[in-house]
C-alpha cells in the first residue's frame, strides 16, 4: 500500500514509520517517544471528540494531536 | 584564552570533523539507540501467553469512547462528590460538637482563673474558635475526598481525562496536560501551579499557571459544599439534600472548567499569544491501587495538611480578626467599619461588605474566609454554637439577609478571585516574574467581579429575588 | 526547606540518583528506601522537581535523589533538564535507572543513553509484578550480560527485590562491582568522528565528564550543555593560571 500520513490511518490499522517531515523540537519529541523510521505504530483509538488519537508505539500508548501525526509518514501494512 | 573562544573553537572543530547536517546526525543517533533497545528487549523478554491483554484495552475503549467518555467523567465526579458530601455530614457535626464542648470548658477555666476578658476573648473567641471552625468544616470533606481522588489517580484515570478533554484545550490554544495540572489544583492551587512544569511549552504553561485558580482547592471546596448544603434542597430529607448539593457542587466545578477554557482562550489571543505547541501524552496502563493503604495514607495526609493549616494560618487569623472586631473606630468596630466601607461595591456583586472583606482578609489562606465571615457576623453577639447547618442558615438568612443570590455569588466569587498568598508566591517563583504574579491575581478577580455583577444585575432586574 | 536540602548533602556523602522514564515507580522506590513520602501517582509527570532523602545501609549513609521521569536526556522540558543536568553534571556516585518491566524496549532507550554518560549504573527492572500479571518473562541474567551492568528485578510497591537492590548499590559504590556498559555503536562515520574528537575534549575538559558523550552531543548540535562545558573550561583555565602563579 502507498505511504500516507499517520493522521489519515484508520482506527485499528498499523504500519511502519517511514519518515518525519517536521524539524526542530517537535521532531525531537516524536523521536524520543519512539517514532523513528522503522518503528511499528498502531492506531489504538480516537478520543471522544476525534482528536487526539492514541497510538501504540514501542509498547506504550501515546496520545498525539493531528498537527503532529500529519507530519509522520507511515507505510501501512497490507 | 577565555572560555568563549575555547568553546567557539571546539564547535568549529566539531564542524570540521563531521561536515554533515546536525539533524541528520541526531536522527541517526536516536535511531541507533532505539534499534539497540529493540534488539535487547527482543532477546530478553518473552510473552508466555497472549491472554488478558485485551482486557485493559476494553476498559479504555469504554472510558474514552465517544458515547461514554464524557458521561463517565461527569458520573465519577458526581460519585466522588456525593460520597464526600453525604459522608462529611456526621463527622463534621461530631467534630463541631466536641470542639465547642472544649470551648465552653476553656471558658470555664478562664473564668476560674479570673483571667481578664480580653485574654479570654482573644484566645478563645478568636484563636480557638476560628481554628475549630476550620477543623470541623474542612477536615471531614477533605479526609473523604482525597482518598477517593487518589484511588482514581493511582488507577490511572487522570491521563484519560486529559485525553478526553484535550480537544477543548486545543481549541482554547492551551495544552491537554492542563487537565492534569487542574486535577492537582483540587488539592492545592500552589501544587497545581508547580505541576504545570509538565507542560513543555512556556506559553501554554503560563496559561495553565494563570488559570489554575479556577479549580476550587482544598481551602475553598468545603465552603462550596457548605453553602450548597445550606441553600439547596431546603427542608428535603438529608439524602435528597446531599444529592442536590452534590449536583450543585459538580456543576460549579464544571463551570470552573468552562471558565478556565474561556479565560485560556482569551489569554492565548492576548497576553500569551502564539501557536499551539505539540501535545504528547502517555496513557499508562491501569494498575490496581493498593486500596487499603491508599485510603489510610491519604486520609492521614489530608488530616495532617488541614491541621497544619489550621494551626499556622487559621489560629493567628482568628486572633487578628478578634482584635479587629474589638477595637473601635468612630463608635463601631474596625471590622464593621471596613465592611461598611466595602458594602456599596459588594452589593453590586450580590455580596455584602462582610463577605467581600472576608475574601480580602482570607488572602493568606482560603480556609479562613468562611470563619472570618462568621466572626464578622457574630461579633458582639453572645456565644453561639454553630454546629448545625440550621444554625448557620439562621445566621445567614434570618439575621443577615442572605438570599440564594447571595449564596450563588459567594460561591462564584470563591471560584473566581485572586489565589491565596502561597499560590501567588509560588507563581512568582515558577514564572520568575512579579508581573505574572500580579496578573494571576488580577485576571480571576476581574472574571469574578464581572461574572457576579452580571448575574446580580440580571437576577435583580428580572425580579427573581 | 532550602537549608535542609543543602545540609542534607555533605561533601563526602554517597549520592545515588534515581533516573528513568516517567511513571516507572521511581518515587515509590524512593519512598520505600528512605521512608519519606514523595507523592506518587499513575500518570507520567507526577514528580517535577528533584527530591532528596537518605538511608543507611550496613552503617553507611546514602543520599538518594528522586529525579523527574524523562523519555530521553535531551533536556527539552524543565523536568528533563533537571534530570539530565543531575545525571551528567551532578556527578552522583551511582545512578539507578528504573525501568518498567512491562515496557522494556521503550525504557531501555533511556537506559542506554544514561549508560553513555556514566559507568556506575544499576539497572532496576521495576513493576516486575505487573509484568508477571501480563505473563511477560524478563531474563535478567541475560539482560545483565548484554548490557554489561548489574540488573535487579523489583516490585517497589511490595518491597520485592529491594534487599538485592541495596546490596548491588553498595557493591557498585564500593567498587566491588564494576559495571562495564556495552554502549550503543553508531554508524561508522559517527564513530570515526567521535574517536577523533574524544582526545581533544579530554584535553580541554579533563576527567570531569565523559568525552564520548560530550562528543556525541556536540555532533548532534545539542547546545543545552554549553553553560556546563564553559563552567568546566573556566575552572580549568583558573587552575592553570593558579599553577602558573605558584610556579
Ligand atoms: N504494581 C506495582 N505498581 C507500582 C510499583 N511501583 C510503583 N507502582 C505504581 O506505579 C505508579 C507510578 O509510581 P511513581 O513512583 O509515582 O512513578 P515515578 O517513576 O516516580 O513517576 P514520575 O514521577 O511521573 O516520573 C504509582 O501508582 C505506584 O503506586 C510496583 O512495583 N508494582
Ligand atoms: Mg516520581
Amino acid at each position: 500500500m502507498k505511504e500516507m500520513s499517520l493522521k489519515n490511518m484508520p482506527e485499528g490499522s498499523a504500519g511502519l514509520v517511514k519518515r518525519i517531515t517536521t524539524q526542530g523540537m517537535v521532531r525531537r519529541r516524536l523521536m524520543d517517544l519512539g517514532l523513528v523510521p522503522g518503528s511499528r505504530v498502531e492506531v489504538v483509538r480516537r478520543s471522544p471528540l476525534g482528536d487526539p488519537v492514541a497510538y501504540k508505539i514501542r509498547g506504550a500508548i501515546i496520545a498525539l494531536r493531528e498537527e503532529e501525526t500529519d507530519r509522520v509518514i507511515v507505510k501501512p501494512f497490507i | 584564552m577565555n572560555t568563549e573562544s575555547l568553546w567557539k573553537d571546539l564547535l568549529k572543530e566539531v564542524d570540521i570533523t563531521l561536515p554533515v547536517k546536525q539533524d541528520k546526525i541526531r536522527d541517526n543517533i536516536v535511531k541507533s539507540v532505539y534499534q539497540t533497545a529493540e534488539k535487547i528487549a527482543a532477546e530478553t523478554v518473552t510473552l508466555t501467553t497472549e491472554k488478558g491483554i485485551d482486557r485493559e484495552r476494553k476498559i479504555d475503549d469504554v472510558l474514552t469512547s465517544r458515547l461514554w467518555g464524557f458521561p463517565i467523567m461527569f458520573g465519577l465526579l458526581l460519585i466522588v462528590f456525593w460520597i464526600t458530601i453525604a459522608g462529611a455530614n456526621y463527622p463534621s457535626a461530631f467534630l463541631a460538637e466536641k470542639l465547642f464542648w472544649i470551648e465552653s470548658r476553656l471558658t470555664e477555666i478562664f473564668i476560674e482563673l479570673n483571667a481578664p476578658t480580653w485574654v479570654h476573648g482573644f484566645l478563645v473567641q478568636g484563636v480557638y474558635r476560628v481554628m475549630s471552625w476550620v477543623i470541623s468544616v474542612m477536615l471531614p470533606p477533605m479526609a473523604i475526598f482525597f482518598p477517593l481522588f487518589t484511588l482514581l489517580e493511582d488507577a490511572g484515570y487522570l491521563p484519560r481525562v486529559a485525553f478526553n478533554l484535550d480537544r477543548f484545550f486545543k481549541k482554547a490554544g492551551a495544552h491537554g496536560k492542563q487537565a492534569l495540572t487542574m486535577s492537582m489544583g483540587f488539592g492545592c492551587n500552589a501544587a497545581g501551579v508547580i505541576a504545570c512544569r509538565i507542560i513543555e511549552s512556556p506559553r501554554e504553561r503560563l496559561i495553565a499557571v494563570l488559570t489554575n485558580v479556577f479549580v476550587p482547592c482544598n481551602g475553598r471546596f468545603p465552603t462550596l459544599i457548605g453553602l450548597s448544603a445550606v441553600f439547596i434542597g431546603g427542608s428535603a430529607a438529608l439524602f435528597v439534600k446531599s444529592a442536590l448539593a452534590t449536583v450543585a457542587v459538580a456543576c460549579l466545578v464544571v463551570f470552573g472548567v468552562a471558565v478556565t477554557l474561556i479565560v485560556s482562550r482569551f489569554l492565548s489571543s492576548t497576553l500569551a499569544k502564539g501557536v499551539p505547541s505539540s501535545f504528547t501524552l502517555e496513557l499508562p496502563p491501569f494498575r490496581k491501587p493498593q486500596i487499603g493503604q491508599v485510603i489510610v495514607r491519604s486520609m492521614l495526609d489530608r488530616t495532617l495538611f488541614v491541621l497544619t493549616r489550621a494551626v499556622i494560618v487559621a489560629a493567628p487569623a482568628g486572633g487578628i480578626i478578634w482584635i479587629m472586631a474589638n477595637i473601635s473606630v468612630g463608635g463601631t468596630s474596625a471590622l464593621s467599619f471596613c465592611a461598611a466601607w466595602l458594602d456599596p461595591f459588594a452589593r453590586h456583586l450580590g455580596l455584602d461588605g462582610f463577605i467581600l472583606m472576608a475574601f480580602i482578609l482570607g488572602l493568606p489562606a482560603n480556609e479562613i474566609v468562611f470563619p472570618i465571615l462568621i466572626m464578622g457576623y457574630l461579633q458582639g453577639t453572645a456565644l453561639m454554637e454553630l454546629e448545625s447547618l440550621e444554625a448557620l442558615r439562621h445566621l445567614l438568612v434570618d439575621q443577615h439577609g442572605w438570599t440564594w443570590l447571595t449564596a450563588l455569588c459567594t460561591m462564584l466569587f470563591s471560584l473566581c478571585h485572586w489565589p491565596c498568598g502561597t499560590t501567588l508566591l509560588t507563581i512568582r517563583r515558577e514564572q520568575h516574574s512579579w508581573f505574572w504574579m500580579f496578573m494571576a491575581a488580577v485576571i480571576p478577580t476581574a472574571a469574578g467581579v464581572v461574572l457576579c455583577a452580571i448575574v446580580t444585575y440580571f437576577v435583580r432586574s428580572l425580579g427573581l429575588v | 526547606m532550602k537549608h535542609k536540602e543543602i545540609s542534607l548533602i555533605a561533601e563526602n556523602d554517597t549520592i545515588i540518583a534515581l533516573a528513568g522514564n516517567p511513571n516507572t515507580g521511581k518515587s515509590t522506590l524512593f519512598n520505600m528506601l528512605t521512608g519519606l513520602r514523595q507523592h506518587t501517582g499513575n500518570w507520567p509527570g507526577k514528580t517535577v522537581f528533584q527530591a532528596k532523602g537518605s538511608f543507611i545501609y550496613k552503617g553507611k549513609k546514602y543520599v538518594l535523589v528522586d529525579l523527574p521521569g524523562t523519555y530521553s536526556l535531551l533536556a527539552s522540558s524543565v523536568e528533563e533538564k533537571i534530570a539530565r543536568d543531575f545525571i551528567c553534571f551532578g556527578r552522583p556516585d551511582a545512578t539507578v535507572v528504573v525501568l518498567d518491566a512491562t515496557c522494556l524496549e521503550r525504557n531501555l532507550n533511556l537506559a542506554l543513553q544514561v549508560m553513555e554518560i556514566s559507568e556506575r549504573i544499576i539497572v532496576c527492572i521495576n513493576l516486575i509484578d505487573e509484568a508477571r500479571r501480563k505473563h511477560l518473562d524478563v531474563d535478567t541474567g541475560k539482560l545483565s550480560e548484554t548490557l554489561g551492568m548489574p540488573v535487579v528485578a523489583t516490585a517497589a510497591r511490595n518491597g520485592e527485590g529491594l534487599a538485592e537492590l541495596l546490596k548491588v548499590i553498595s557493591e557498585v559504590v564500593a567498587g566491588n562491582c564494576r559495571p562495564k556498559p556495552k554502549t550503543v555503536r553508531y554508524s561508522p562515520e559517527i564513530e570515526k568522528a567521535v574517536a577523533k574528537l574524544k582526545p581533544k575534549i579530554k584535553n580541554l575538559l579533563g576527567d570531569q565528564v565523559n568525552p564520548r558523550w560530550i562528543a556525541l552531543r556536540l555532533l548532534e548540535g545539542d547546545t543545552s550543555i554549553e553553560p556546563y562545558i564553559k563552567k568546566i573550561m573556566k575552572n580549568k583555565v583558573r587552575k592553570a593560571k593558579l599553577r602558573e602563579v605558584l610556579a
